[in-house]
């Protein structure tokens, strides 16, 4: 680990003031962060800790019926919070990493950095989820769809931080996980959301572009809802899915389908 | 009825207070006044020319000490390699130099470069990373067939290929083989490769150099399972130092498999860098370091070939294997694919015809050597899938094929030049059966297809060499060692006593198991017994623990040592009672006169030896303290027969282990709990190979499979509750205490059983898959089960040609009834 200054701000306007210093950066739970800075690929002058702001830790319901789970909530708390209001969402919590990162890593650090074998952006973008983005310019709204720019990237802006993430509840929802053998993360996995207006399906680990919409799963689910309906759609185009060690592009495509489908009989 | 205490019984291991309890004392606990911190710079790159190493910029850098490059050690010795193979020529092997940092070439990722010294660990390391290597890339070779191709880039310019050796096993039997194959009626051909593995120790190594001016004596403190093969290796070969001014300590050790044996640059380097600065100077392995830096295990091509005649006899096996040596030789590495592997081919059945060839290969990757097992889990496993793979052909039972060309009659003879001295294979097949409820399978296979899944079952045999070995033997093999063990026995005046044996403990319990041996023997509690290891500064010249060795060779080492103090304290005894020693028992800790009620405590004897008084000094001498080499005369023959039941997801290719029970023969058990929690780790680490690992490279060289994000290690969810039983039990015919050997049985014996059941569910649902590539991963399946089998990104051998499971592991059209 390089040398840094450390700040641990108790509220959220003192944190983006914080991060407006020169070379500084957010840290949100360090499930991701901390290791990579062990291994010296990241570093910063300055890392802002989110750790100590209690307005961003939580679970509540709004007005409009939508799960609002500040974004420096644990992956702990979502999977017992949200067991009742969002069961599925409290299942990808709940199946996250292990005890330790479950109760260090954040909603709002792992969709910031979005990996693309990351659980919580599939959950946001299966789910229509709205990004809370809190900044030097005050708060942005962000729908996932408009979120999620591929592999690492995000609509984030500089000094922007995740303060919360609001999840309109589906009517049914389920989150299937194949995982990759050495790392625990997805290889693939497919959340399907039932809305009174339309399925949502979204893949993560799949894509070299990071989580994606599978959007001939959803409109063959809108009209159908049932494992079968996805067993008779040809699979993503392998191409565009990551290759390596633990599977090439025809096998990840491959369990798009069948993950797709676990998760709508599932739900 | 279960014993309490000595030899049987399972008293619960005394190490596990302070192992448990964060309480142990590794080397990385170790810190000498005043030292200071080394850091590697590491080669980046697989093969490269070394045009210059810019040290100005990092000279400058706060905290720097020194910083040293090959040229820094003109005229130290290379790290030697410590077993010579002959070729089938008669020539020796080609043996590069290893230098302690690289010399002109850089030639595996992780190949050290350069070594910072400085204040702190965080110093040098920054350090490190200014450094400017000006390395000109040379195309690796990674393959190993490709790397014995005509014109493929050299390893080491100054040999004359990247061929080792070409090693025939035995060359006399080859035309007798040859011909039982040509005539044989059936032939079963497979072509396979046993996966390249990191041994992975919860420990990573760790060294520390010290130097003592006021008698120019050095210290290592290193991480080592044999404390005095590092003191002769690093002594003798590398350093000039001689042995008895240097000591090397090995405190506990947190796990080794193999990979810990070696004698490595960083301990060397620490040492000489501590004389030459006047400072102690440490180095602890990072966990990426230790993926580049420990040496692998495994990775063998092998093509087998097993012939039968119309009765299903065994009549030959022929093999051809390619064993990557890496780019250098590290310490046993040459005989890991020969003595280790061809002295085993014959497994557990009386083939009267075996010939094994091996081509040892120098590639640009970390160098591989002996891994939990070493070479007899790479016998095993060929041996035991062909047999399984000729069952299928035939059409018969896999277990009545085994069974019918088991070998029942012992002492047994192989074609393959050892003797099994004793062993009954059909009683542990027997024990195993009663064990997994064979008549079941097929109502259990029924369960799982109702709901989609694909039910497998395996059985196989193994056999294995333990015990090395006969000093005599393995020097006529090549090796440059003896391969005894010694233990003192150091009785105190108060009766107490400590053994300062030559095995040394990384996990295995010995501080438990060997006290109740000694215990036992005289009859005391076994808290009176201290297991003393890991100092050459206290134990004589011990060869250490690898092998499945300690109980057979240094246990029997100190068994002679505490005869010897009995047969003295007898004496004391006889005297003490006036009586003649011929008539003195000891038992339960007291010496009596046959046929008298005289007695007196063993307490009497010690103190008299130690204050003697009256005592007979005109005989024998005072104290108690003893010394014994012992020199096996055989290797000893664990085996058994080992089973599980698999469920493939054909949906996805995923295996699940739903049962795996292992019948060992280990001879004579000291303590039953710590054999079985040896075999448990064995059958972890040999499903994690069948299952799970997979060391991997790219075609540039790049260690794909460098972090624990891609190297998936075995975890407890991974795995069954195994049902492991040792109450077939033969002993050993040439030991005192009659044991075998149990650390590396469930490394051994479980990957085939693995694969062949799941080759038995994939067949179940109808995909005639004769073969998968471990590690049988979910692609890998799955692919296998599409009639493919994508490389997946790297670049190591498949074992045939071609891209299609039956052309990989088949090859073209040798598999042929005539």
């Amino acid at each position: 680990m390089y040398d840094f200054e450390l700040v641990k701000p108790k509220t959220l306007r003192e944190a983006v003031a914080a991060l407006q210093a020169e070379d500084a950066q957010a840290l949100g739970g360090g499930q991701t962060l901390l290791p990579t800075m062990k291994a010296r690929l990241a570093m910063a002058e300055q890392f802002v800790a989110l750790s100590g702001i209690d307005e961003i830790k939580g679970v509540c319901l709004d007005d409009d019926g939508r799960i609002c789970i500040g974004g420096g909530t644990t992956h702990a708390t979502v999977a017992r919070e949200c067991a009742e209001s969002y069961p599925a969402l409290a299942s990808l919590a709940g199946r996250i990493g292990d005890p330790a990162v479950r109760n260090r890593g954040t909603i709002g650090g792992s969709i910031a950095n979005n990996d693309p074998s990351a659980c919580y952006p599939a959950g946001a973008l299966g789910s229509n989820a709205t990004i809370m983005a809190e900044g030097p310019n005050g708060t942005r709204e962000i729908a996932a769809d408009d979120f999620f720019l591929g592999m690492f990237t995000t609509a984030l802006e500089e000094g922007e931080i995740v303060s919360e993430v609001k999840f309109p509840v589906p009517e049914r929802a389920r989150y299937e996980k194949f995982i990759q053998p050495a790392s625990r993360f997805p290889l693939v996995a497919a959340f399907v959301a039932k809305f009174s207006d339309g399925v949502r399906v979204a893949i993560t680990g799949a894509s070299s572009s990071g989580v994606f919409r599978w959007t001939e799963a959803e409109e063959a689910l809108s009209a159908d809802w049932s494992p079968d309906a996805v067993k008779g759609l040809t699979a993503p185009d392998a191409g565009e899915m990551i290759s390596d060690l633990h599977g090439d592009g025809a096998y990840r495509a491959h369990l798009v389908k069948v993950m797709t489908a676990r998760a709508v009989a599932a739900a | 009825m279960p014993k309490d205490t000595g030899i049987g019984a399972s008293p619960k291991r005394r190490e596990d207070v302070r192992f448990l309890t964060g309480k142990g004392r590794y080397t990385d606990d170790i810190n000498v006044a005043g030292q200071a911190h080394v850091v590697f710079l590491r080669s980046d790159v697989a093969h490269g020319r070394i045009r210059g190493i810019d040290t100005a910029a990092a000279e400058e850098m706060e905290g720097v000490i020194r910083i040293f490059t090959a040229k820094d050690f003109e005229g130290v010795g290379g790290i030697p390699c410590g077993w010579q193979i002959t070729d089938r020529q008669g020539n020796p092997m080609q043996e590069p130099k290893h230098p302690i940092l690289a010399e002109g070439k850089v030639r595996h990722v992780g190949d050290p470069i350069a070594a910072v010294v400085a204040e702190t660990r965080d110093q040098a390391r920054d350090a490190a990373e200014v450094i400017v290597a000006d390395i000109e890339d040379l195309p690796a070779v990674i393959d190993m067939k490709k790397a014995v191709a005509e014109g493929a880039p050299l390893v080491h310019d100054d040999l004359t290929s990247n061929l080792c050796y070409d090693w025939g096993f035995v060359e006399e039997n080859r035309e007798a083989v040859d011909r039982a194959i040509s005539g044989a009626a059936h032939v079963t051909t497979l072509e396979l490769v046993n996966n390249r593995l990191v041994a992975n120790p919860m420990e990573p190594r760790v060294a520390v150099g010290d130097y003592a001016f006021h008698d120019d004596s050095s210290t290592l403190y290193t991480t080592s399972q044999n404390p005095h093969v590092i003191r002769l290796l690093m002594g003798a070969f590398v350093l000039n130092i001689p042995e008895h001014k240097l000591r090397v300590v090995a405190p506990d050790v947190g796990g080794g498999f193999g990979t810990k044996i070696f004698h490595y640059a960083e301990e060397a380097f620490c040492t000489f860098a501590a004389k030459q600065l006047q400072r102690p100077v440490k180095w602890t392995s990072s966990r990426s370091e230790a993926f580049m830096s420990d040496a692998h295990g495994r990775d063998h091509v092998t093509k087998i070939e097993l012939a039968l005649d119309a009765d299903h006899n065994f009549t030959a096996v022929r093999t051809e294997t390619y064993a990557n040596m890496g780019a250098y030789l590290s310490t046993f590495a040459p005989s890991v694919p020969t003595w280790l592997h061809g002295t085993l081919m014959a497994g557990n059945y009386k083939t009267p015809n075996i010939y094994v060839n091996v081509k040892a290969v120098f590639t640009n990757t970390v160098p591989v050597d002996a891994y939990r097992g070493a070479g007899r889990p790479e016998a095993t496993f060929q041996l035991e899938r062909v047999i399984d793979m000729a069952a299928r052909e035939l059409g018969v039972d896999p277990v009545e094929l085994r069974r019918k060309n088991y070998v029942t009659e012992f002492p047994y003879a192989t074609p393959v030049a050892v003797e099994y001295d004793t062993g009954d294979y059909n009683a542990t097949m027997d024990k195993l059966l009663s064990m997994i409820d064979r008549e079941g399978f097929a109502e259990r296979r029924r369960e799982s297809e109702a709901r989609g899944k694909l039910r497998g079952l395996g059985i196989n045999a193994y056999i294995e060499a333990c015990g090395i070995a006969p000093s005599q033997l393995v020097g006529q093999l090549g090796a440059r060692a003896g391969l005894y063990e010694s233990a003192t026995v150091r009785v105190n005046a108060t009766g107490g006593l400590v053994v300062m044996t030559g095995s040394h403990s990384h996990g295995q319990g010995h501080e438990t198991s060997f006290a109740q041996v000694v215990a036992d023997m005289i009859g005391i509690n076994e808290d009176q017994v201290e297991i003393v290891h890991g100092d050459t500064a206290n134990s004589p010249m011990g060869m250490g623990t690898y092998g499945s060795r300690s109980l057979a060779v240094g246990g029997s080492a100190m068994v002679k040592a505490t005869e010897k103090i009995i047969a003295k304290a007898k004496k004391i005894a006889a005297h003490l009672m006036e009586a003649s020693e011929g008539d003195i028992e000891l038992k339960e800790g007291r010496f009596t006169v046959a046929g008298t009620d005289k007695s007196v405590a063993w307490g009497d004897v010690t103190l008299a030896a130690y204050v003697p008084h009256n005592y007979p000094l005109e005989e024998i001498e005072p104290g108690l303290e003893e010394t014994a080499f012992y020199d096996p005369n055989n290797f000893t023959y664990p085996a058994g027969a080992y089973a599980c039941e698999v469920e493939v997801d054909p949906e996805t290719g995923k295996v699940d282990v739903l049962a795996f029970a292992a019948a060992d023969d280990f001879g004579n058990v000291v303590n039953p709990m710590i054999v079985e929690g040896q075999v448990h780790g064995g059958l972890a680490q040999g499903i994690g190979q069948a299952l799970l690992e997979n060391c991997a490279y790219d075609e540039e060289g790049q260690l794909l499979s460098a972090s624990y994000m891609d190297y998936a290690m075995p975890r407890a969810h991974d795995l069954p509750m195994f049902q492991v039983d040792h109450s077939c039990q033969t002993p050993c015919t040439h030991n005192p205490l009659g044991v075998k050997g149990c650390g590396e049985a469930g490394a051994i014996g479980s990957p085939p059983s693995i694969v062949n059941a799941v080759i038995d569910a994939l067949h179940s649902g109808g995909h005639d898959v004769p073969h998968i590539d471990m590690p049988l991963t979910p692609a890998r399946v799955w692919h296998a089960m599409q009639g493919g089998a994508a490389n997946l990104g790297s670049a190591q051998p498949a074992a045939g040609s071609g891209n299609t499971t039956h052309d990989r592991s088949v090859g073209a059209g040798d598999t042929a009834t005539h």
